[in-house]
């Protein structure tokens, strides 16, 4: 069994395919650097990241699969689930080695496992763009917290880019502790010295740093949200399914 | 703004609530630099999802609940003994602009009471949009409802500013329309669904000279009819239905299962619950005539008049049609493979798309997410024959797919039989 271990990161994974491909062997496994190592390989090989090799196979890729597909592949990179690295490269090696494009080829379990990886990461998107709910803070920068099951707040911020042009916001993700700022002209990544502080963790302004009116606007939301079920109607399980209960936490309707 | 809204905001969201309309699609407005808002186009975003299931994407509310009419399904009708309010134009406009700031809604959707007459209302309803959109230069979405019997002039000043317009039929035949609305009749709402069409085709012809031209009601029109509260079959239901697609700005019918809400009158029927299957199966129907290519006298005629409650509409039509079946996957046009049960528009593009790599088998289908389960009666693929609707015949098939009621004894326990013998 053939090993390789790298960094973890989207370009160490481009330089293992270029790596492979210069050596003529293919990995059976790909690991992470200083994770622990199975115990019978025949080889381990060490794969030092670099931007040139990784740059040379996306530009190679480019030419092979159309830029959908290689949206769906940095989309899937996002999911962070565990072996997608792994699925990633055994999609870049059929799509490399095929002489048509491969990626309308359901058939094939990794086209069809990438198809899905993508569709869910992108569900998670327009989650994110569903239910990410600002409270407006003193200063007038529009705060809020998500918790996304995959990383899909760099495909979300776009959005409300274009959407809230004229407002300062902050959306921050409390599980990967790093967030997207927007100061009305563009948007940046950051992060904070103390994470710890209460509303990063709660997700929660308390009262001292709302604005004036926040706590009535959620008041009528929340009246809002009771007022307009129907109660001849109701149906917990479709409610469950629509708004799954992992997102309540930072819903303020559901406070 | 204070806590007087809030009472308000409760009645008003209280009495729009009714209106099933929700989505927020058929827009793409990009945001205009340094204004508030945008649309998403293709779909519309659901913010938020009630407890009955239903979404919530737009502030659905009235501009006010008293009303000079009497309709007999209404909640808001003058006869009723409910609290009433009247929310100003400059409330109702802070209300949408700081619900959208915090991402709690894609915009409004605005419908009033009849107040004094008609054209008083309507416009009230287009000062509301004109506001938003003018002064506070929000890029959100606005649909709006036209009042029945509001003049031209309103509605195509409303169209302007409103995505979408929508005048609701609520009851399908005049007969019964005129039994249930005294004060109403088809023709009020025929007229402004032929403004708002009208409108559209002109701003058509604009743009095209022009291309800066304002675009008037670009997310089209919708309507919607009540179900179950007067004796339409579904055939009527959906044979208008039809016939209003085959216009070209209508873009959504809605069906809303009546909800008996003034139980004390009684020209309507006494529902305990409201008619959730039927209505569902309207739903999957209307789908059918908008995404799958059937036509309406498929799915209803006079020997069908009504939807089997216990099958959906496409098992139905392919029950009705064994002669059709099975259909080879590999092989059957996308048309036809859209046809079988269990095989959506997803599916079947994939299917198509797929098929001209290798021949697919039951394996992949499962894969692809077709649901097997009903189409394995339906086609052939590559695998080796099974029993398909012409062996089991169309009624063994739905035998087999027909959900079985689910078992409230325990068949391990003796059940005595103590019935009263008449």
């Amino acid at each position: 069994m053939t090993l390789f271990i790298y960094d973890h990161t989207f370009e160490g994974l481009l330089t293992c395919i270029f790596d492979a491909y210069f050596r003529k062997t293919f990995p059976d496994s790909l690991l992470t650097e200083g994770g622990p190592l199975p115990l019978f390989y025949d080889e381990a090989i060490h794969i030092v990241t670099d931007e040139e090799k990784a740059g040379r196979v996306w530009r190679g890729l480019q030419k092979k699969i159309s830029r959908h597909a290689l949206f769906s592949l940095t989309c899937c990179w996002l999911s962070e689930l565990p072996k997608v690295d792994e699925m990633l490269f055994r999609y870049i090696r059929k799509a490399i080695n095929a002489p048509h494009s491969i990626e309308t080829n359901f058939a094939d379990p990794d086209v069809l496992e990438l198809a899905k990886i993508y569709k869910r990461v992108d569900g998670e998107r327009i989650r994110l763009m569903q239910f990410v709910r600002f409270q407006k803070a003193a200063d007038g920068t529009f705060f809020a917290a998500v918790e996304p099951p995959f990383n899909a707040l760099p495909l979300a911020v776009d959005h409300f880019k274009d959407r809230f042009a004229d407002q300062r916001w902050l959306i921050y993700d409390v599980k990967r502790q790093y967030g997207y700022y927007y100061n009305l002209t563009e948007i940046e990544e950051v992060t904070f010295e103390d994470p710890h502080q209460a509303h990063l963790v709660t997700g929660m302004l308390n009262e001292t740093l709302m604005d004036n009116n926040e706590k009535l606007f959620q008041e009528l939301w929340k009246t809002y949200f009771k007022s307009i079920c129907i109660k001849e109607r109701r149906n917990p399980r479709k409610h469950r399914q629509d708004m799954p209960v992992r997102y309540w936490k930072y819903l303020t309707e559901k406070q | 703004m204070n806590e007087n809204i809030l009472a308000k905001l409760k009645i008003l969201a209280e009495s729009a609530k009714y209106d099933v309309s929700c989505s927020s699609s058929g827009t793409v407005r990009r945001n205009q630099s340094g204004t508030l808002g945008n649309t998403v186009g293709g779909w519309g975003i659901c913010h938020s999802f009630a407890e009955d299931g239903r979404c919530i994407s737009l502030l659905k509310i009235m501009l006010t609940n008293y009303c000079i009419y009497d309709c007999a399904y209404c909640i808001n009708r003058r006869s009723n003994d409910i609290p009433r309010a009247t929310l100003s134009v400059s409330e109702l406009v802070d209300l949408t602009i700081e619900f959208y700031r915090r991402n709690y809604i894609e915009g409004l959707f605005l419908s009033s009471g009849v107040v004094r007459n008609p054209d008083y209302t309507m416009e009230r309803l287009v000062r509301v949009a004109k506001d938003l959109r003018l002064v506070h230069k929000f890029n959100g979405y606005i649909h709006l409802k036209s009042i029945p019997g509001a003049s031209r002039e309103l509605v195509n000043e409303a169209g302007l500013y409103a995505d979408r317009l929508s005048v609701n039929i609520e009851i399908p035949k005049e007969e019964n329309l005129k039994l249930l609305a005294p004060e109403k009749d088809h023709k009020s709402v025929y007229q402004p669904m032929r403004y708002i069409q009208q409108g559209v085709l002109t701003n058509k012809e604009d743009r095209k000279k022009f291309r800066h031209a304002p675009r008037f009601v670009p997310a089209g029109q919708s309507t919607q009819m009540i179900v179950g509260a007067t004796a339409e079959s579904d055939k009527d239901i959906l044979y208008l239905s039809s016939s209003l697609y085959q216009h070209p700005t209508m873009r959504r019918v809605y069906y809303s299962g009546y909800i008996s809400v003034n139980t004390y009158d009684k020209r309507l029927p006494a529902l305990k619950q409201p008619p959730l299957v039927r209505e569902n199966r309207l739903y999957q129907a209307d789908w059918l005539l908008r995404f799958y290519q059937f036509k309406v006298e498929e799915i209803v005629d006079d020997s069908y008049p009504d939807l089997d409650l216990e099958i959906d509409p496409k098992l139905g039509w392919a029950l009705r049609h064994p002669e059709l079946f099975p259909i080879d996957i590999n092989r059957a046009d996308y048309e036809m493979i859209l046809r079988v049960p269990g095989i959506g528009v997803k599916s079947a593009r994939q299917i198509i798309a797929s098929r001209r790599f290798s021949k697919l088998g039951f394996y992949e289908l499962k894969k692809i997410g077709v649901v097997m389960k009903k189409a394995q009666y339906f086609i052939t693929c590559n695998e080796l024959p099974t029993r398909t609707v012409n062996e089991l015949t169309p009624t063994g098939v739905r035998r087999l797919l027909v959900p079985k009621p689910k078992k409230k004894v325990d068949e391990r326990q003796l059940i005595l039989n103590f019935a009263d013998d008449e």
